[in-house]
């Protein structure tokens, strides 16, 4: 065996680690890649709260078919795209990217940093400026475009703060080219020496993909956010069809990035999965190269199936044929991700620790959310759901059953290296638990609503689909139960010491060779890397001793 | 022993050749250089993006409304356009060649030639500044005072055209032009503390990696008129 062991560095666990430095202004100025981790995991959790309150709102009001509890559609329309635009620009987008990336890329390839700490502190900043506007907003009146800003309503007939929402998501957008920026040229650059590209973590590759998607798509959304702000703010026509303009033209802006954007959100959770699966398996991962050109794939592919939204937009039949084909062939490389995590558990010696509950509860989430994706790009088929709450549990099926279950799994996973503290296993086995029933039971009826009819969007709806909304409104219930509990045990775990110790769950990734928490400077030499990833074997499992640091037998 | 991965490199065996200048997350100078090239790239790709999305949706409406737009276009001066691409260019030049000054270490030459690029940059702002003049009094700002030309009314009127779609074609000149120009007001601010910078000689050598990240800028700005010109200006010449 050619690889060194690491020497046990005690003394300099005891003495400081990264959260050592306490003042506030330590943290508002800092440019340590693990601390802006942190900054937006507490940025993005409060996002998380004001989304998640909108769609409680909205699941309440839907309780009876008539409109009672909000009073009017107006408040619901503004429910709907605070819901919309929060979860989607600021919780989702950046959640797993720059919470977990932030803090594991350079643990991950063995560097003291990004390549540009400045840049990183910047897009958390420009990421609060545009999140402040978006609380103004909220504060102020709102706005009932939807998310999608589709025109001319948004240029022409709403009354609400639409040129606000424009320049806050344009605002935004900027501190997700940063952050894409900045993990690609580190990736590219920073290295540790024997770290090649197929000894990258799996996670590291996802981020890569998603950080080429978030540098080229994000530029057009911006683009379109800006001309729909220009053409509200001064009346003038661009997308206005009397004076030459053309709103299905806006839909292909916004899709462009928007599209993408869906796989800004997934890619970054199949990374974290990666990581899970092979760890709590006790098994090397299956297919590592397939995986990881999937991911490059899936980046490459999402680029070109924009128009499977606009199916009904008035777009030629022959661009919805195209479009319809490239999105069933988007569908390879997701399904190779999923047949590979599913083949690395063959034969494995699978344990059930809560981060392994929350990605086997990605796999089939996604699956579900995968396959009905399948019948949305099928042209006859869309016809006859699109609109309705087929497509709404269809991406929340992605969004929710798999970008937050993949964000939580990896909450959990990388909570000691994070902190170092254990959490409840208990606890944390029953949030897993009540997310994955509390989901099921939230969306599962919204399919069946859709097949049937119940078009989205509206806060009335037909007296026979009752029975079906109000589960939904009670799966709601036990999902915010769900979501509640882990912030309230992993805030409680901060109270006791830092005994988690270097390696609580026996992984292979150089993140867990370091301290937890980690020091400054993440290493203390620079690591040197001889093999590759997920080196697991069934026979460590034997050896393993439960949550206490055994890095260095 | 599986855990075990790593090998240990002392970091201070990079100590030697590090500068005073080497950001504290590097191992050497070329990591650095390599890093802020790099991120300069990905930087103008992002450009590339947000200046397509514009073009592309210059092209559809050109497509739209051929007849409209090709009219429209007539009221652009070409010949200033033209002396403009061709102060640009020359601008490009001088940019180049305060890189090479640059990296052959002649340090009064880079801030002399960064001064000629922004003064070829300023000279464009200028002639487009009297163009937008024009514009004005010509009347063919949306929004403000737009209203079809006299000389151009009985055309429209004869060929049953759309006054609002040749105020479109304004509304796109004057966002593309001005967002250009927006960009090339930060090059010429980013040259000038180049020039300060080169000039109290706060960069270790002549700044060789930092006035070429600049000049990756520089000429990209460039490119994006070289688009622009003939896309708004040359659309009725045959």
């Amino acid at each position: 065996m050619s690889a060194v062991a690491v020497e046990p560095r005690e003394s300099v666990a005891v003495e400081e680690n990264y959260l050592s430095d306490h003042t506030v202004k330590s943290w508002l100025l800092t440019t340590d890649h693990k601390r802006i981790g942190i900054l937006y995991l507490i940025s993005v959790t409060l996002f998380f709260l004001v989304g998640g309150a909108a769609a409680s709102m909205m699941r309440f009001e839907l309780m009876t078919p008539k409109g009672d509890l909000l009073g009017s559609p107006d408040v619901y329309n503004r429910l709907f795209t605070t819901h919309g635009v929060v979860m989607i620009f600021f919780f989702l987008v950046p959640s797993i990217p720059a919470v977990l990336g932030n803090f594991l890329i350079p643990l991950m390839i063995g560097a003291r940093d990004l390549a540009f700490p400045i840049l990183n502190l910047m897009s958390w900043y420009v990421y609060i400026i545009g999140g402040s506007i978006a609380i103004y907003i909220l504060m102020f009146g709102g706005v009932d475009t939807g998310w999608t800003f589709y025109t001319p309503f948004s240029t022409m007939y709403s009354n609400t703060m639409v040129v606000h929402a424009a320049i806050a998501v344009f605002i935004t957008g900027f501190s997700s080219i940063l952050t894409g920026l900045n993990f690609i040229v580190t990736i590219h650059t920073m290295r540790a020496p024997g770290m090649s590209w197929f000894r990258l973590p799996l996670f590291v590759w996802a981020h890569y993909a998603t950080s080429l998607i978030m540098v080229l798509g994000t530029p057009v959304l911006a683009i379109a956010v800006a001309l729909i702000a220009v053409e509200r703010g001064f009346g003038i026509g661009i997308f206005n069809p009397n004076l030459g303009g053309d709103p299905v033209l806006f839909q292909h802006l916004f899709w462009f990035y928007s599209h993408p954007a869906v796989y800004i959100m997934i890619l970054p959770g199949m990374g974290v999965i990666s990581e899970i699966i092979p760890c709590f398996a006790r098994r090397p991962i299956f297919g590592y190269r397939f995986i990881a050109a999937s991911s490059l794939a899936i980046a490459v592919i999402g680029f070109v199936v924009w128009g499977h939204h606009m199916f009904v937009s008035g777009q030629s039949m022959y661009a919805g044929m195209v479009f319809s084909m490239l999105s069933f062939l988007v569908a390879v490389p997701s399904a190779i991700k999923v047949f590979n995590w599913t083949s690395t558990m063959y034969k494995g010696s699978i344990r059930f620790d809560t981060p392994m509950l929350y990605a086997l509860g990605f796999i089939g989430l996604f699956t579900i959310g995968g396959l009905t994706g399948m019948m949305l790009s099928t042209l006859a088929v869309d016809i006859h759901v699109h609109d309705t709450y087929f497509v709404v549990a269809h991406f929340h099926y992605i969004m929710v059953g798999g970008a937050v279950m993949a964000y939580l799994g990896g909450i959990h996973f990388w909570w000691p290296k994070i902190t170092g503290r254990m959490y409840s296993e208990l606890l944390g086995k029953l949030s897993a638990l009540t997310v994955f029933i509390g989901f099921n039971l939230t969306f599962f009826p919204q399919f069946v609503l859709g097949y049937l009819g119940m078009p989205r969007r509206y806060f009335e709806y037909a007296s026979e689909f009752q029975v079906l909304n109000v589960m939904s409104t009670a799966g709601a219930s036990i999902l915010a139960a769900g979501y509640a509990l882990p912030l309230f045990y992993l805030l409680l775990s901060l109270r006791q010491p830092p005994t988690a110790g270097k390696n609580p769950w026996g992984a292979t990734g150089l993140e867990w060779q370091v301290d937890s928490p980690p020091t400054t400077h993440n290493f203390d030499f620079t690591p040197r890397i001889d093999r590759a990833p997920y080196a697991y074997s069934p026979v460590a499992i034997e050896g393993f001793d439960g949550y206490s640091d055994h890095g260095s037998h | 022993m599986d855990t075990a991965t790593m090998a240990h490199t002392n970091v201070a065996e990079h100590a030697s050749d590090a500068s005073p200048l080497l950001l504290h997350q590097f191992d050497d100078v070329h990591q650095q250089s390599e890093s802020s090239i790099l991120g300069m790239w990905l930087f103008l790709a992002t450009e590339v993006m947000f200046f397509g999305g514009l073009l592309t949706a210059f092209a559809v409406y050109r497509l739209l409304n051929p007849r409209e737009i090709a009219l429209a276009s007539q009221n652009l001066n070409v010949p200033l356009g033209c002396v403009n691409t061709m102060v640009l260019l020359v601008s490009s030049l001088t940019m180049a060649l305060a890189v090479r000054a640059s990296q052959l270490g002649r340090r009064k030459d880079v801030v002399r030639m960064l001064l000629l690029t922004m003064i070829f940059g300023t000279m464009f702002l200028v002639v487009k500044g009297f163009e937008w003049r024009a514009d004005y009094h010509e009347n063919l700002i949306p929004w403000i005072n737009f209203e079809v030309p006299h000389h151009q009314a009985e055309e429209v009127h004869e060929l049953g055209l759309v006054p609002a779609k040749m105020e479109l074609f304004f509304i796109m000149y004057f966002f593309m032009t001005g967002l250009h120009a927006l960009h090339l007001i930060i090059g010429i601010v980013m040259l000038a503390i180049m020039a300060h910078l080169v000039h109290r000689n706060w960069f270790s050598g002549s700044g060789a990696v930092q006035i070429e990240v600049a000049g990756l800028y520089w000429h990209f700005i460039d490119i994006v008129w070289v688009f622009l010109y003939p896309l708004l200006y040359l659309i009725s010449a045959h």
